[in-house]
């Protein structure tokens, strides 16, 4: 189907909202509570837009399209309505941009960008704000929360860790965990994922903060090292210290769908280990020494060969990897069938 | 998995048996909890622990380690009786059915005898066939409690007989899932990593299969199948293995019955380990040298879902550390032999043209979401899941497969049930997952025992304990809880300062060679 976007006409299908179609098409409606994982929320209002025949202003991120369906997000009263909305998220909270983890990265500054607000008209937020940093990888500052509600879908309807809600009332509203409790000491899991969903500052990974900013950090992807189910991450990394700083899930994997566990998405601190080996050793009189490559390959060869013409193939074995590519266990199985001469190859996959 | 992780979502019932899942395979347990959460799927949970999945259960059910044949079985005469099996399948996709129908409808395994064996309830089993046997469509879940048995192989053929008469195989939303326990463990038993098989399951006795290689590696094979793992360590330990050159692995931690792989590894002439760390493995070694990460390099990984996936170079690695495949090739070379890879993907185009499951998974094809085998050719869109239509050998074949007990059970000197597996915060051996130290703060050593075991022997939460075996002896801070069945105590085995692997039985599957870590017989006494 076809529907008009500020005049102008794009291709829809049935069952896309106007915010899709839009953010599909490159053209930017603020919006703070919508995420494609989380689904319409319809809360937050900052989505709003002026549908041809509707009365009164539709929240875009829920709004269904029709065929030749007229949508205005650039009007007047679609920008002061959008502004307002806006305006009150940043006047609800300490919303200090200048060392915020997520400053660059932040939807509620993209939407301050693009309607131009340079300063939160009220400033209604207490100054006496606690933040929680009981938990092992995440900061939780609660003074930066929009209740978007993005984290508690995530939280129990996505990961389904069942450990974010809610609590209190109105002005008072806050996320909680569990009954109330430090995060740290709740029943979370620390997968992250609420780290990954929120628009905000509001839930952090702790070990990078002050580590870098987002534009100064190349995002690759590729796959976790940890168990079997094959978690695509997004790995976000220093360059100049070629240091890995975050590791965020990639939201349109087919394995994962954004989801991390705790040890994909922190514990990734042996890849920069200091305890990693950077030269071969030989080991002398019970006592290991640095070799050069030349050295250790040729002694291995040496030795492998000399066994192998003494006690013939067999009475060498390999073990193979589980946490190395295929390429390289295709290499070793090779290297032990074709060099060697035997098949006693093998690998950890019934330990 | 011979099915999808995308299908969960689809099966009226799941059946986990075997698996600590949202410990061990989180991401999985999360699209598990999503269906029974957000569709219509029922769960049902079978476990001598209870995982934190049995909270999302429609049933739990703590079974005795080790009976898990006798459970299943079970199930299947439950479902055999009341006519809940899939007739038309069975008739038209599978084989030996009478023979099958025959053993499994004998009355040693009604619920009432199985009940005295596995310790559920007989109203309970009754329940589990009727919700599992009654379903649409039933997936069924497993990852080491299943396979690390001494009966580890007819565990796997129980779950798939249970899967074939419910016609739960080869259709969406079923199958039989082994939940693959390391990154690329898929892929490393893919690639010929095993002593009986090339690349792609090809037999190393198979004539045709052995000419094909030594033509495309210009080379002599052997023909005869090589030793296991469990058997290398035995042969270094009496002498008839002489070199072992182990490739980013820790069998120091990982194997059986640690006292006898350490004078294994002191007997062996000759060793060398290529890893990132000098291991507690490395320890023993003659020769390491430095591998290069995962982030260091280009390649790709399967996924348990048989899904090839790309990993990219993200960062250099450190100076003096080079990628495995250059590492294998050197020494190849030193050899005398004629190695030219010149880049990781000359090694790709190699894994293409030998692997028929792999032809179609090229470099230029798997993109950013990667292709699931069997893909045997550029044009094929991969595989989500396995035996539509027909199984790979034609019929499915039924075998029913006869209650044996563990190897080792308790006695009056070890009057507990040891059983071993993993924490959610850290990973096999540690290797990894203990240079993270807010991973070491969440999730130390421990041993799980019940409140009941716990009050009779006065030991109190946290207390460090002695817990040994008939091989040798650790000492862990206990877990009081009860989420373990009383009589059945539990030790994670990722800690060299713990290593449950000092105590576990080396015993075997005779066929699988797969040790039976999730059964032996312990005792635990106070320190103090």
């Amino acid at each position: 189907m076809i529907v008009y976007l500020n005049g102008k006409a794009y291709e829809a299908s049935p069952g896309e909202t106007v915010l899709q179609v839009a953010l599909r098409n490159h053209l930017y409606i603020p919006h703070l509570c919508f995420h494609e994982k989380t689904g319409k929320a319809a809360k937050c209002r900052a989505c709003v837009v002026e549908v041809e025949g509707m009365p009164g202003l539709k929240t875009s991120c829920n709004q269904p399209v029709t065929e030749g369906m007229k949508v205005t997000t650039n009007s007047k009263q679609v920008l002061d309505a959008q502004r307002l909305v806006v305006d009150l998220a940043l006047s609800s909270g300490r919303h200090d941009c200048l060392a915020c983890e997520q400053n660059g990265n932040c939807e509620l500054q993209d939407a301050a960008y693009y309607l131009g607000i340079t300063k939160p008209s009220f400033q209604l937020y207490d100054d006496n704000y606690e933040i929680d940093d009981s938990s092992e990888f995440i900061v939780v500052d609660r003074s930066k929360c929009i209740s978007c509600g993005r984290c508690i879908v995530g939280c129990n309807h996505t990961v389904v860790n069942e450990v974010l809600n809610y609590g209190n009332r109105g002005y008072e509203t806050k996320i909680v965990f569990d009954t109330d409790l430090p995060m740290g000491s709740s029943t979370c899991v620390q997968c992250g994922e609420c780290v990954q969903l929120c628009p905000v500052g509001c839930i952090i990974d702790k070990r990078t903060i002050g580590a870098g900013r987002t534009w100064e950090l190349d995002k690759v992807e590729t796959v976790c090292p940890y168990c079997g189910v094959g978690c695509k991450l997004e790995v976000h990394i220093d360059r100049t210290q070629d240091k890995i700083i975050r590791i965020t899930g990639v939201e349109d994997s087919p394995t994962n769908n954004g989801m991390l566990c705790v040890k994909g998405r922190y514990g990734f601190d042996f890849v920069n280990s200091e305890e990693r080996l950077t030269s071969p050793m030989i080991k002398e009189n019970g006592k290991f020494r640095e070799a050069s490559w030349e050295e250790a390959i040729a002694l291995v060869a040496s030795k492998f060969t000399s066994i192998k013409d003494e006690f013939g193939s067999d009475s060498i074995v390999g073990l193979a990897s589980a946490k190395v590519t295929n390429e390289e266990n295709f290499a070793f199985q090779k290297f032990i069938r074709k060099e060697v001469g035997t098949n006693n190859v093998d690998h950890c996959a019934r330990l | 998995m011979t099915n999808d992780i995308a299908g969960i979502k689809k099966a009226d019932v799941i059946l986990i048996i075997g698996s600590d899942t949202s410990a061990a395979h989180p991401v999985i347990a999360a699209r598990i909890k999503q269906a029974v959460r957000e569709g219509n799927s029922k769960l049902i949970v079978i476990d001598p622990k209870r995982i934190v999945m049995a909270d999302y259960a429609e049933i739990y059910a703590a079974h005795r380690p080790g009976t898990d044949v006798a459970v299943m079985n079970c199930m299947m005469h439950e479902i055999l009786k009341n006519g809940w099996e899939d007739k038309e399948y069975v008739e038209s996709r599978l084989e030996g059915f009478e023979e099958f129908k025959t053993e499994i409808m004998n009355d040693k395994y009604s619920p009432e005898n199985i009940a005295k064996i596995s310790g559920i309830k007989a109203d309970t089993l009754r329940a589990i066939a009727k919700l599992f046997g009654q379903a649409k469509t039933a997936s069924l879940f497993y990852a080491m409690g299943i396979t690390q048995h001494t009966t580890g192989r007819d565990n796997v053929w129980t779950t798939a007989n249970l899967q074939m008469i419910c016609g739960n195989l080869g259709v969406e939303g079923g199958g039989v899932n082994p939940l693959r326990g390391q990154s690329n463990v898929q892929g490393a038993c893919d690639m010929g990593g095993l002593p009986n098989v090339y690349p792609g399951y090809q037999n190393v006795t198979l004539p045709a299969i052995q000419e094909k290689f030594e033509k495309a590696w210009n080379c002599k094979l052997d023909n005869k199948v090589g030793i296991t793992i469990t058997e290398m360590i035995d042969g270094a330990y009496d002498g008839s293995v002489k070199a072992i050159y182990v490739m980013g692995e820790n069998p120091f931690l990982s194997d059986p019955d640690q006292t006898h792989v350490i004078k294994a590894f002191e007997r062996v002439d000759f060793m060398v380990v290529q890893d990132m760390f000098i291991t507690e493995t490395a320890e023993f070694a003659d020769v390491i040298l430095p591998a290069a990460a995962y982030a260091e390099k280009d390649g790709h990984f399967t996924n348990t879902e048989r899904r090839v996936q790309r990993i990219n170079k993200i960062i250099e690695p450190p100076k003096g550390v080079k990628n495995d495949w250059e590492i294998i090739q050197l020494i190849a070379n030193a050899m005398g032999s004629d190695w030219n890879y010149q880049t990781v993907r000359d090694i790709t185009q190699e894994i293409n043209a030998l692997t028929p499951s792999y032809a179609g998974i090229t470099w230029e094809r798997v993109g950013r979401t990667g292709l699931q085998w069997p893909c045997p050719n550029t044009e094929h869109p991969g595989t989500p899941y396995l035996h539509k239509e027909k199984f790979a050998r034609g019929k499915g074949l039924l075998s029913a497969k006869a209650f044996q007990e563990p190897d080792e059970l308790p006695d009056e000197e070890y009057p507990l049930i040891l059983t071993t597996g993993r924490v959610l915060q850290q990973f096999h051996t540690g290797t990894m997952s203990r240079k993270t130290q807010g991973l070491n703060n969440l999730a130390g050593p421990m041993v799980m025992i019940s409140v009941e075991d716990a009050e009779r022997l006065g030991i109190s939460n946290s207390e460090v304990v002695s817990i040994s075996t008939r091989r040798g002896e650790i000492t862990a801070p206990a877990f009081v809880t009860k989420r373990i069945s009383t009589g059945v105590i539990y030790i994670p085995f990722h800690y060299k300062e713990s290593p449950a692997n000092r105590l576990t039985n080396p015993a075997i599957d005779p066929i699988a060679k797969i040790p039976e870590y999730k059964v032996c017989a312990a005792k635990i006494r106070k320190i103090s």
